[in-house]
């Protein structure tokens, strides 16, 4: 037997079967819809030139409008929600949708191939948040690219946006909130075609239900990586199971001093408890690729796909997390750096799947931070991500954790530096001591983001940035925002 | 009465043509064209070599693969397999040996690109490796070039420099440049009958495309129609490449006697297409103690690739920016394309002009440190003379600056001198963060240096309720190109523009075209539609003149309305009159830039017709500890002549400065050790994002500005030359590495100045201030 994907397409229903499960959305409404507007700029998520909008019902009676991209996004993953297009924004006699109307004033496209992009990221701001400041429509964009403009046209269209009608056609639909309610499922999507598989269990029951029987499905959370296997390496996936749609993984909550956050939850979804324990958290995921991924891209997919540069991890080490796994015989919980073994291994065993994380509450004296180093500031892969925390009493480091990813082939601790540091006085000396001893825990390669010495020499130069952060020396590093 | 002004004449700031079906998704690009059912996808197989002999090929499996229709190598090609733009033997597909990692080898059409791939997949190519030559010192030392070096000079270089109290030696190295348009290369051959070909592309130059399906195909040049609507972009990397992917589609369309779209994905374009040139400068340079330059001995060397395809004009056209704006007294240039096993550069906005510029860019603020100066003041005091001093090294004489204007005008409104103390006095106090404060002027040739490229032609259509067809061989990449021939057409014609229909580029309508490229567009163009227009006037004028028995001179087309003595009648009702009458209501029209020649022999000439200028200010934050940067502010004030379209030409003034910015700073070009390109996709190759436009930044376009030259309503071309005031930022970003050892050494940047690179020049710098023991001058002043 096999499900329909049922979802919302510009207002219209449809009902997809018989597509290959792995057929992005991007793909399904160029090809199958012909929908153009959409395009494809780079089948990995790193240009916005096919950004939509997923509609959502959430729990509080309201919808979600979230800018994603479409590109790497697989088709069943739309199940019970509302796709908006470029196409769809139109009001219904005609006339532009406010975003559209003020990107078409500010002279906001000139190639206009990366502007449909442009106009589903505003869209969603415009309905997320009606007046913005100028820091965020530059959040907002982080991950649009445009080639012709330089920007500064598209910046005032996100001023003048406002300027026209203050609600459109979707806020004065009354039934929306009640279609998409319906289109709903009590148990898992379980979508067949061509002989591959696509399922989305609602519940850990049921997920463990799908891994008994098939130990070697393929985990699929928010896709961010995962959509590239596809569009990139051009892999084929017999069967996948998609974590998304179990909502008691998606939890973010604090109980007897720690932060718990589920697998699913998204970057997105974390950011704000992130920010309120820990403020330079906060910062540092914004800088974590752009909102469209973000918004759909997991703590538990980061560290579940052990790459050697997901900027998670470092900071999680950090922070001391500890990461529970879940499997058909139960759960274990391991410290963080216990849970990367090497290259894209990590300690999972077959049928087990990151649950949650566990990060301990900040105690006091406790100075924390971490840092991305990337040639482009907003939007890009680290090529030094650097974290610290450490617990100093008077003036001396009682606890050092210090994490780097980009240095090796897993996201690893420094543990000769946090030597250097322990039972030290904090001070500059301290601090170039430390980084001294990073010799001793990496050995970096050359490659296109950068060269083994530049991020060494930049490593080091961080456990001095944070040492002069610390102890209150003004313009130590130039301010994000 | 008569309305006093119509819609969209030229001044109007009136938006892009297409912008309300940008924002919708409505505007038509080639992969959105609804497609035929019958209709098969391409897939190219690259080579995973440098440079190889192909030893054997093997495509049985590839060809069992169900849904695959047609497979072609070389040996499938019907005509010549050639798409030299200035040379021949330039292959298409690889005929024997691969010359760089990402060259086609075969192609397969197949029922979806899936198919296709997976059919190349069972290909096999074994290849016999032969030496491979990666990097341009590689190529100097085997003397391996495309092209022979070309050599401008005027004056005697040697003794300039015997004489000159102070000389410097150095080299500097700029990298290339992705075009990154946001459309891939695409194409769309459908057969016709006679064995004909119909090629839809995202093209600047539709007839190169004609031209070199013909010549692939074995057809005359009337069996092959190109079209173009629109591209995602351009910049230069659409001028000549798409010849490359339209051939293939077509040849494969001609062998499975079947229509073949062949697009690119983004990893496959960046591996296969050439970029902007990569330079090596090496130069000796003298000067005096106020930091005049004296004398100028330099060598341009580029990254040219495996073939020429433009790299010769490129280089000449690094040279001829190798002055920028000063006067050199005595000055030798000569310029190398190398040959390496790596992707066949192209033209880029700029065309090689951003490099030369850069490279006296950087010796002029070298120098200005050298003798202690702000190069503000250096960069005036070498500056073009208005009467004398005015030569270039081409021989050229000036006879259009203003760069004085433009530079006083922008030292006052950016605050230049106020700053410039402000900006060191706060990095006295400031250990970690250094800021850095540049001018950078600018001085771009407007003309195509190969004098025959311009020519352009129009074809007007007016039909009898008045409406008109607007057709002529520029090409729309998002420049603006067709809104603003529009408005010339209707200020012409004053009517308003919504009565000119814009069409797609067609090789049927408008024959022999140039590329759209060398800012040339609405220079050509509108002169060329101007033209055409002004022939159906003259003839409806010649018709009233008769059916009302007016002079001539009595007549005059204003606010929608043609006024015939004291009569006056709506546009349309005279044009469907004169209909009735006989009268042609179509016209071809034709442009040809006169003055402009060089010989490329003796290295002088007339190249250019004008000059445009433009000037800019920046200033960056650098953190010293890891490279990183902001650009906090920028200042730019461009001259852009009388403008056509100001909302337009400001689009291109601020894009290209930003897309120059990111040339100079993140945007950086790696291969690995076995010449593979490795950043080949937006998650490796970062262009400017929102947050990279500089928090303050103050655009003007220069009002005063005035074409001297007749070109179309006195406007001068803005497509390439604002790019080059990026040039600012990445000074600005030297100054600040030279801030952090209290400007005591000069440091040595590289483009692009990534946060690495800033990094490493600043670590550099401080190595170098830290043996210093003589102060700066005596220790220069060798």
């Amino acid at each position: 037997m096999s499900d329909a994907v049922r979802f919302l397409l510009n207002g219209e229903e449809r009902t997809v079967d018989g597509l290959d499960p792995t057929t992005t959305v991007l793909e399904y409404l160029r090809n199958h819809e012909r929908r153009c507007g959409t395009k494809e700029g780079c089948a990995e998520g790193d240009c916005g030139a096919c950004t939509v909008v997923l509609a959502e019902a959430n729990a509080r009676g309201s919808i979600d409008y979230r800018a994603v991209n479409s590109c790497i996004r697989f088709v069943p993953a739309l199940d019970g929600r509302h796709l908006i297009t470029v196409e769809g924004l139109r009001e219904a006699d005609g006339s532009l949708h406010p975003v559209q109307r003020a990107l078409v004033d500010s002279h906001g496209s000139q190639c206009g191939f990366c502007t449909p992009g442009f106009a589903m990221s505003l869209f969603a701001l415009w309905h997320n948040d009606k007046s913005p400041t100028r820091e965020d429509v530059l959040q907002v964009l982080a991950g649009n690219l445009c080639r012709c403009t330089g920007y500064r046209p598209i910046l005032d269209a996100a001023r003048h946006m406002y300027e026209g009608p203050s609600d459109d056609k979707f806020d004065r639909d009354p039934t929306m909130y009640g279609r998409l309610k319906r289109l709903g499922r009590l148990t898992g999507l379980h979508y067949t075609a061509g002989g591959k598989e696509f399922l989305a269990p609602r519940s850990l029951g049921e997920l463990g239900e799908i891994l008994k029987r098939n130990p070697d499905a393929a985990l699929l959370a928010g896709g961010t990586d995962f959509g590239l296997f596809v569009t990139k390496q051009h892999r084929e996936f017999q069967r996948i199971v998609w974590l998304g749609e179990i909502a008691e993984l998606r939890s973010v909550a604090t109980a007897e001093g720690v932060l718990e956050i589920g697998c699913n939850a998204t970057w997105a979804d974390a950011l704000p408890a992130l920010e309120r324990y820990w403020p330079n958290f906060g910062e540092f995921v914004r800088r974590f690729a752009s909102p469209p991924i973000r918004n759909v891209a997991t703590i538990g997919g980061n560290i579940a796909n052990a790459s050697p540069i997901g900027d998670g991890p470092p900071a999680l080490m950090a922070l001391d997390a500890s990461v529970v796994v879940i499997g058909l015989h139960g759960e274990r919980e391991m410290p963080l750096e216990e849970f990367f073994v090497d290259y894209r291994k990590t300690a999972l065993r077959p049928s087990e799947i990151v649950a949650r994380v566990r990060v301990p509450l900040p105690s006091p004296g406790l100075e924390f931070a971490a840092y991305k180093l990337s040639k482009r500031l907003d939007q890009d892969i680290s090529s030094v991500c650097a974290a610290f925390a450490l617990r100093i009493e008077g003036g001396t480091v009682k606890e050092a954790r210090v994490a780097f990813g980009g240095m090796a082939a897993t996201p690893k601790r420094a543990k000769a530096a946090e030597a250097a540091l322990i039972g030290r006085p904090w001070t500059t000396a301290t601090a170039t001591a430390a980084g001294a001893a990073l010799d001793q825990d990496f050995a970096p390669i050359d490659d296109f983001r950068a060269s083994a010495a530049y991020r060494l020499t930049a490593a080091k130069n961080l456990l001095r940035r944070f040492h002069l952060e610390t102890t209150g020396v003004a313009n130590a590093r130039i301010a994000y925002g | 009465m008569a309305e006093t002004r119509i819609h969209g004449g030229v001044t109007a700031a009136i938006p892009h043509d297409s912008a309300a079906k940008h924002v919708t998704g409505e505007a038509v690009y080639t992969d959105d064209i609804p497609e035929p059912p019958d209709l098969l996808h391409a897939y190219v197989l690259m080579s995973p070599r440098a440079h190889a002999r192909i030893l054997r090929i093997d495509t049985e499996a590839a060809a069992a693969v169900p849904g695959v229709a047609a497979i072609v190598t070389a040996g499938d090609i019907p005509g010549r397999n050639d798409v030299g733009p200035i040379f021949p033997n330039e292959p298409v597909l690889a005929t024997g040996v691969v010359e760089y990692v990402g060259m086609p080898v075969l192609a397969i059409a197949a029922t979806s690109v899936k198919v296709a791939r997976r059919a190349a997949a069972l290909v096999q190519v074994d290849y016999e490796d032969l030496p491979a030559i990666l990097s341009i010192e590689d190529a100097l030392a085997a003397k391996a070039l495309v092209c022979p070096p070309h050599e401008m000079k005027r004056g005697d270089t040697a003794r300039g420099l015997a004489r000159a109290p102070h000389r410097l030696r150095g080299e500097f190295r700029c990298g290339g440049q992705d075009h990154f348009y946001l459309e891939g290369q695409v194409a769309m051959a459908l057969p016709q009958e006679d064995g004909d070909m119909l090629v839809l592309a995202s093209t600047q130059h539709p007839s190169e495309i004609q031209k070199m399906t013909a010549r692939l195909l074995g057809l005359p040049a009337n069996s092959v129609t190109v079209e173009v609507r629109r591209m995602g972009g351009g910049f230069g990397g659409k001028e000549t490449q798409p010849s490359i992917f339209a051939g293939i589609a077509a040849v494969l369309a001609a062998k499975a006697k079947r229509p073949v779209k062949l697009r690119l994905d983004r990893d496959d374009d960046m591996i296969m297409t050439g970029k902007r040139h990569d330079f090596l400068v090496r130069y000796e340079a003298g000067y005096d103690d106020q930091g005049r330059l004296l004398a100028l001995d330099m060598i341009l060397a580029a990254r040219a690739g495996h073939v020429a395809d433009l790299s010769p004009s490129i280089v000449d056209r690094a040279l001829f920016h190798a002055d920028n704006c000063y006067f050199i007294p005595d000055v030798r240039l000569i310029g190398y394309a190398c040959r390496t096993n790596t992707q066949s550069n192209t033209a880029f906005r700029g065309f090689g002009g951003p490099q030369g510029m850069l490279a006296i860019e950087n010796l002029i603020d070298d120098i200005a440190r050298r003798v202690g100066r702000d190069p503000l003041e250096v960069r005036k005091l070498n500056y073009y003379g208005t009467e004398t001093r005015n030569v270039t090294p081409y021989h050229q004489a000036i006879e259009d600056n203003i760069i004085g204007e433009l530079t006083a005008e922008i030292e006052r409104s950016a605050a230049y001198g106020p700053r410039r103390r402000e900006v060191e006095s706060w990095n006295r106090a400031s250990p970690v963060l250094k800021r850095g404060l540049a001018f950078a002027p600018l001085k771009f040739g407007i003309s195509f240096t190969t004098a025959f490229l311009n020519q352009a032609g129009a074809l007007i259509h007016v039909y009898t309720d008045g409406s008109v067809h607007l057709n002529h061989g520029g090409t729309e990449m998002g420049q603006g190109l067709m809104t603003k021939i529009a408005q010339v057409v209707a200020e012409e014609f004053q009517i308003d523009i919504g009565l000119v229909k814009i069409t797609a580029t067609n090789t049927g309508k408008v024959p022999n075209t140039s590329a759209t490229a060398a800012s040339s567009g609405a220079d050509l163009n509108g002169m060329a539609a101007q033209a055409a227009a002004r022939e159906i006037k003259s003839r409806l004028i010649g018709f009233a003149a008769m059916q009302f028995k007016v002079p001539p001179g009595d007549i005059s087309f204003a606010g929608g309305r043609v006024h015939i003595g004291e009569r006056s009648l709506p546009f349309g009702e005279l044009v469907g009159m004169a209909y009735k009458a006989r009268i042609q209501l179509s016209a071809t029209g034709f442009y040809r830039t006169p003055l402009i020649h060089y010989d490329r022999e003796t290295g002088s000439g007339h190249p250019f017709l004008y000059f445009a200028y433009g000037v800019a200010v920046a200033e960056t934050l650098v953190d010293t500890l890891t490279g990183e940067y902001k650009v906090t502010r920028a200042d730019l004030l461009h001259d852009v002549g009388r403008s056509i379209n100001p909302a337009i030409d400001m689009g291109q003034i601020e894009g290209g400065f930003i897309q120059g910015m990111g040339w100079l700073t993140t945007e950086e070009l790696w291969w690995d050790k076995t010449g593979a390109l490795k950043t080949h996709a937006p998650s490796t190759y970062k262009i400017p994002v929102a947050r990279d436009l500089p928090a303050d930044f103050r655009v003007q376009i220069y009002k005063a500005g005035v074409n001297r030259a007749e070109t179309i309503h006195r406007s001068k071309a803005v497509g390439e030359p604002p790019l080059m005031l990026a040039n600012a930022v990445w000074l600005a970003l030297k100054d600040a590495v030279a801030a952090a050892t209290e400007y005591r050494v000069p440091p040595r940047l590289d483009a692009p100045a990534t946060p690495e690179h800033v990094l490493m020049a600043i670590e550099e710098a401080r190595r170098r201030a830290a043996q210093l023991e003589r102060p700066l001058l005596a220790a220069s002043a060798d």
